[in-house]
Parts: C-alpha cells; structure tokens; sequence
C-alpha cells in the first residue's frame, strides 16, 4: 500500500551546519495493519510521517504512495478557523469521495454538538478530536495519526483509540501513529516500529500478535523497555490506555 | 439620541460659517450655504455629475487594477525568495518615487490620454499593495498549507478556503488605504491633464479664484468617497472577518 526507505534525511541549521536526522528506515504498510512508529521525543517520528505524506521531499530514498486516501491527524488540530467545524470535515471531502456523514462522524468521536461551532469555540481536546474526525471523513484506506491522544485525558484517549481501531477493522484501512508510549502502542498496533539515535535508524519491527492477552503484552513492554532504556518512564498500568467503554 | 460624530460635524460646519463670517471678503471664504447653493446649481446643469462621473471611473478602473496587479506580484514575491530579490529594488525605487514625476513621465511618454492617466494612478498606488500583500503572504501559516497538501486539496480549494482568508486582512488594509490614494492621486492627473473630471473642475475654479468652486468639488467628493467606504469597504471587512468575533 505504502513503501517507505529513507537512505538519509539531512537537516541544514539556518547556520548551515548539516546534521542526518534519519538513516537507513524502510518499511512497507499492508491493508488493515496498524502500525506505531515509536520512539522518544524528537527522535524523528514528525519527519518521517512527513516524507511518507509527501509533504517532505527533501532526503535520499523513496516513497511510494500509490492513489490510496489518506486521512491525517497532525500534532496540532490544524482546523481552518474560518470555517465550523462541519464545513472542516467537508473542505478535505472531493466528489471523487464516498460521500462521508459528517453528524455520524462527530458523533463518533464525541462531539455530537460540535457540528456549527467554530475552532476558537473548541476546548484543544474537542479540537483534536474534530481533527481526527476530519481524517476519518475522507473514508481512508491509510490513516495517518501523529501522537493523536497526546493532551487528551486517559478517558477520552481511550475513546479515540477505540474509534481507530475499530476504522481499521470495519474498513481494512491501514493505520501508522507516531507515539512516544509504549503501553499506549501495545494496546493498538498489529506492529511496533522502534526508532532509536540519533541519527534515528528502525531498531527493531516487532509484530504485536493479534488478540494477545495482557499478559502477553507486559512480557514485551518489559523486553522492549529493557533493550530500549527511553521507554522505561511508562511501564503498563501507569502509562497506555485503560480499556475502552463499551459504546452507548 | 445625537452622537459626538454629528455633533463633532455640526460643530465643524458652525465653525466655517463663523470664519466665513470674519473673513475679509465672501470670496476668500464663502459660508455653507453659498457652497451648497453652488452645489445645488452644478447638478442641476449636470456639470457636477458629468465630473464625477469621470472621475469616479478613473477611480474604479485605476484601483481594481492596481489592487489587482498588486496583489498578484505581492503573492508572488511572498511566496518565492527568488522572485522577491529581484523585485524589491523596484518596489523601493517606486514606493519612493514622487508621484508627480509618475504623472508627468506617463503624460510625456504615453500622451495625454486616459491610458497615460490611469497608468500613473496604478505604478504610483501598486507599490504599497505588493508591499502590504507581500506581507500578508509571508505570514501565511504554514500548518494550515501542510494539512491542504496532505489531503491532497485542489488548487481551487487552497486558495479559496486556505489562503485568501488569511490574506483578507491584508487585502482590505491595501484596500481601504488604496482608496484613499487613489482618488486623491486621480484628481491631480486630471488637474495636470485631462479635459474633464473632478480634478479638472478644481483646476478651472483655481484660475478663475472661485473659492465656492473649489469647496464644492473637494467637499463633495470627500463625501462620496466617504460614503463608499462606509457602504461598500467596511462591511465587505466585516464580513469577511465575522468568524472572529462571532460568538
């Protein structure tokens, strides 16, 4: 669906200095598979979410994108303020589109009144969450979410993780979300992608297998958090998501 | 039930007719009333619609040009680095160019026509709306841009949903102070060259020292362009920045 190998990603300092922010990444998304890109804080998550968005074109490598439609939920809501939040949804929407319910998508995510307001009205939570719906209108088959429950309370990330995955099973999208928390990763992806540096390399493609139980996931999160020392600020039950609520 | 505004006016026409009422002669300064009468007498005869008329086309023409071209080359310029190198010694040289040379070169070099007028009226007021556009572009959000390119919106859509509404401040800040130039900057074109106008009418009653002449035209005219940016521009800026304010 999408191949991704990025040789080398040079940053340039505006005093010139060059420094490889990325190095040797490469890996492929299949339909239906939820992929987290992990990693600590400014490791290089950001930047290759931009290069396989196409938004970065600036590094050594190549990226392969075919016509799928892509839904994207940036670190910030990136909400037009002009426009209530209904008219967001619908702007990224073409004829081309199924053509999305936009009352059914935000009620999805919980904003069942949110429909005529504008962005400024938005608390950053009920932002986020219209951000996430609008990536969702464009009924994608790649789903692409940059920390998407950062900034949220443990309650409604749990909600909006539950509103992915289920996307993912009903519709066989593919999934990538950058996150810097383990536990958080564990409980969503089919497949962790470990980024460690700097330069950031792909330290480790780690399947989740399918269905696995709790216990199954503490032994990773303990082996991924003893090969990897970032992780350990968030071990299982202190960081993640708690389960989600049964939908009302 | 009065506001300042009309008492501040009132108090200003009061004011006039005392000093018309000292002034050494009728003719150095003719109370409100004589300058209505003539006013009043100048549209009955059409002379004073049949000016303005022109004038208010020149107006038009020179302003949608100018904001026009103007706005296209600001964009330009804010958009690329390249562009705006080689173009900003020309902004600098004709933002500081006085006006009056823009005037007479264009009469000289083109002739005495509307074209040469017109043009001088668009070189002489262009300059600020690039620089104002150019602005407003550099300031543009790049987020917003990035999200536009990452679902893939049609050229249309950016510019309509993404950019312009970004650029209106700037737009309607060149605007509203582009009028005001403009007109002022036409009726000296007139003044130096044309047969009929607003400008040509205030030349006229310059050689014959005709004080109500000249207090008719100018004053009307303020009036007229006042009324069109309290009718026209001011609400075209509120409404496009209701999302603000819009509770």
């Amino acid at each position: 669906m999408f191949d991704l190998r990025i040789d080398r990603k040079v940053f340039v300092a505006t005093n010139h200095t060059q420094r490889v922010v990325l190095r040797d990444i490469a890996f492929s998304i299949a339909p239906a598979e939820v992929i987290a890109l992990l990693g600590p804080s400014g490791i290089g998550k950001s930047t290759t979410l931009r290069i396989l968005l196409g938004l970065d074109d600036a590094f050594d490598g190549q990226v392969r994108r075919g016509a799928a439609r892509t839904g994207v939920m940036f670190q910030e809501p990136r909400l037009l303020p002009w426009l209530t939040v209904a008219e967001n949804l619908s702007l990224v929407v073409t004829d081309r589109m199924p053509k999305p319910d936009i009352a059914a998508l935000l009620d999805r995510v919980r904003l069942p009144n949110a429909a005529g307001l504008y962005p400024r009205q938005l608390s950053l939570g009920m932002a986020r969450r219209a951000a996430l719906a609008r990536a969702l209108a464009v009924s994608p088959q790649v789903l692409v979410l940059d920390e998407p429950f950062a900034s949220l309370d443990a309650h409604l990330a749990a909600v909006l993780a539950d509103v992915v995955q289920r996307w993912a099973h009903d519709t066989g999208a593919a999934v990538v979300l950058a996150t810097h928390d383990l536990a958080q990763a564990l409980q969503l992806a089919s497949r962790l992608l470990i980024l460690a540096g700097p330069p950031a390399t792909l330290a480790a493609d780690v399947p989740v297998p399918a269905g696995s139980d709790a216990a199954t996931r503490t032994a990773l999160h303990a082996k991924l958090t003893s090969q990897f020392g970032f992780f350990s600020s968030g071990a299982p039950g202190t960081g993640g998501l708690p389960s989600a609520p049964s939908p009302d | 039930m009065f506001s300042p505004r009309l008492f501040s006016l009132i108090g200003f026409i009061a004011l006039w007719w005392i000093a018309s009422q000292v002034a050494a002669s009728r003719t150095l300064l003719p109370p409100p009333q004589a300058v209505l009468a003539f006013v009043g007498r100048e549209c009955i005869n059409g002379d004073l619609p049949r000016a303005f008329a022109a004038t208010l086309s020149r107006v038009a023409v020179a302003f949608a040009l100018a904001m026009t071209g103007g706005s296209l080359v600001g964009y330009a310029a804010g958009r690329s680095a390249r562009i705006n190198v080689w173009l900003d010694p020309w902004v600098v040289i004709a933002l500081n160019l006085p006006v009056l040379v823009v005037i007479v070169l264009a009469y000289v070099w083109i002739g005495l026509n509307d074209v040469a007028a017109v043009l001088a009226v668009v070189v002489a007021k262009a300059p600020t709306v690039v620089v104002t556009v150019r602005e407003g572009t550099r300031a543009l959000d790049p987020g917003l841009a990035e999200m536009a390119a990452a679902f893939r919106l049609s050229r249309w859509r950016r510019l309509r949903f993404v950019v312009l509404p970004q650029l209106l401040p700037y737009l309607a800040a060149a605007g509203r102070g582009g009028l005001s130039i403009t007109w002022k900057i036409v009726l000296v074109v007139e003044l130096l060259g044309r047969p009929n106008g607003v400008g040509y009418a205030l030349n006229l009653y310059f050689q014959n020292f005709d004080v109500t002449g000249i207090l008719a035209y100018g004053l009307t005219f303020a009036g007229i362009m006042l009324l069109v940016e309290a009718t026209i521009l001011q609400p075209l800026e509120r409404r496009a920045s209701a999302w603000r304010s819009d509770v």
